[in-house]
């Protein structure tokens, strides 16, 4: 239980996708400009992050590694699919994100009205294949650890466009540089709120 | 490919696809595509240059691909096919540099993968390459990949020079013994908040210097 806690708090404030790995940061820069549709997507980002990253988890140790296909039979116990993984998880991912949407729309029309248009972009966010690598690279023990690290990623990108879209809304008061108006900015500021999120670096629970 | 096109190869319309996307159509400034790992890689210069050099491949070549195929192409599948294609060719990237730059690719960990959804490239397909002949494709791609390479060197250079005081891993400020009189590096360039400031910066510079890209709200 503690050893879950501390992904789940790990991959919101240490590890977070936006400010220590900057992934899924073309959606962010480019839809955070309301609070309203940030949490519309950020919700969505959360949603499929929780259902992607377990089910690639469960691909790739049944199906891609070396050696997996060993319970299928013992003469594919030295195969290794490992190049494929790219070309799996990202069709998992598309796959998922529709079945997701038809999931959405057929049982909360409102809350498919309001993630909409963000469902079918999210299979081409870095931050969900970035997670399903990630998840890969650092070898969880079992699918319950992945799905943690997969709702805390999402989270934590749900903290992060959250938090810049209220600044930006606030900003529209402020009296900006000409040049850095809009995107510039908006750089500058994440930057800003990565230099603040580094405080939680080290965290250990 | 070239003997069917009626314009010359090298006609101005077809530079101007490669020269647009260095300066006032930058991906990554102008277009905001491609950010996740244009920030991610920056640290040192040789990473980056390798992830630049895999981003325009293959860019280009699924530009290429892409326009040779266009016409087949059925409207309601075409984000499938275009994941298919990148796919592929990322995969050979990723292949490519574990057989022949290990350490580097290690470096680049999650970040080669995650070409397949980088924005540029989509946005290419999509933008470009659906509507185009196979030989501009070629070019836009490599303008883009370009575009998106140089910010990508200007942010490695200030980061690694700055962070480290090296310049493609060359130790030049120990060799002018600036440390000597006290210098220090400085230390935050190297964490990632940096990345994110400094692209900031040169968004700044580049709108100061270009007055019609100012966005006005």
């Amino acid at each position: 239980m503690e050893n879950l806690l501390n992904i789940f708090i790990k991959s919101i404030f240490v590890d977070n996708m936006v400010f220590a790995f900057f992934l899924g940061m073309c959606s962010y820069l480019a839809v955070s400009k309301t609070v309203k549709t940030s949490v519309g997507l950020g919700i969505a980002v959360i949603f499929v992050l929780f259902i992607t990253v377990p089910v690639n988890f469960m691909i790739e140790k049944y199906l891609l590694k070396k050696g997996a296909l060993a319970w299928i039979s013992g003469g594919l116990a030295d195969v290794d699919l490992s190049f494929l993984t790219f070309m799996v998880f990202i069709a998992i991912i598309a796959a998922m994100t529709q079945l997701v949407e038809m999931v959405v729309e057929k049982f909360s029309p409102s809350l498919y009205n309001s993630l909409g248009i963000f469902l079918p972009l999210i299979a081409v966010n870095c931050a969900i294949l970035g997670a399903s690598l990630f998840m890969q690279e650092r070898e969880y023990a079992n699918v319950v650890e992945a799905t943690v690290f997969g709702l805390g990623s999402g989270v934590g990108w749900f903290l992060a466009i959250a938090g810049i879209a209220a600044i930006r809304e606030k900003m529209r008061y402020s009296n900006v540089p000409d040049p850095l108006k809009g995107l510039g900015i908006t750089f500058i500021l994440t930057g800003l709120m990565a230099i603040a999120f580094m405080g939680f670096m080290g965290i250990n629970l | 490919m070239s003997t069917q096109e009626k314009e010359p190869m090298f006609s101005a319309k077809n530079v101007k696809l490669f020269t647009a996307p260095l300066g006032r159509d930058n991906p990554i400034t102008i277009q905001v595509l491609g950010i996740c790992s244009a920030l991610a890689v920056t640290v040192k210069l040789k990473p980056a240059l390798v992830m630049a050099l895999s981003v325009t491949v293959v860019i280009a070549v699924s530009n290429v691909v892409i326009a040779a195929m266009r016409k087949h192409i059925p409207d309601r599948i075409r984000i499938i096919v275009q994941l298919v294609v990148i796919a592929t060719m990322v995969i050979l990237v990723d292949q490519f540099l574990k057989a022949f730059v290990f350490d580097v690719s290690k470096q680049l960990s999650v970040f080669v993968g995650l070409i397949i959804t980088n924005c540029i490239i989509m946005g290419r397909l999509e933008g470009f390459a659906m509507a185009n002949k196979p030989w501009p494709s070629f070019i836009d791609g490599l303008g883009n990949g370009a575009g998106y390479g140089i910010i990508l060197i200007i942010v490695s250079f200030f980061r690694e020079f700055l962070g480290s005081g090296t310049i493609y891993g060359y130790p030049v400020l120990e060799k002018l013994g600036i440390y000597n009189i006290g210098y220090e590096n400085n230390g935050m360039m190297i964490l990632p908040p940096m990345a994110l400031i400094v692209v900031g910066m040169i968004i700044w510079v580049q709108r100061s210097r270009n007055k019609s890209l100012i966005e006005h709200k």
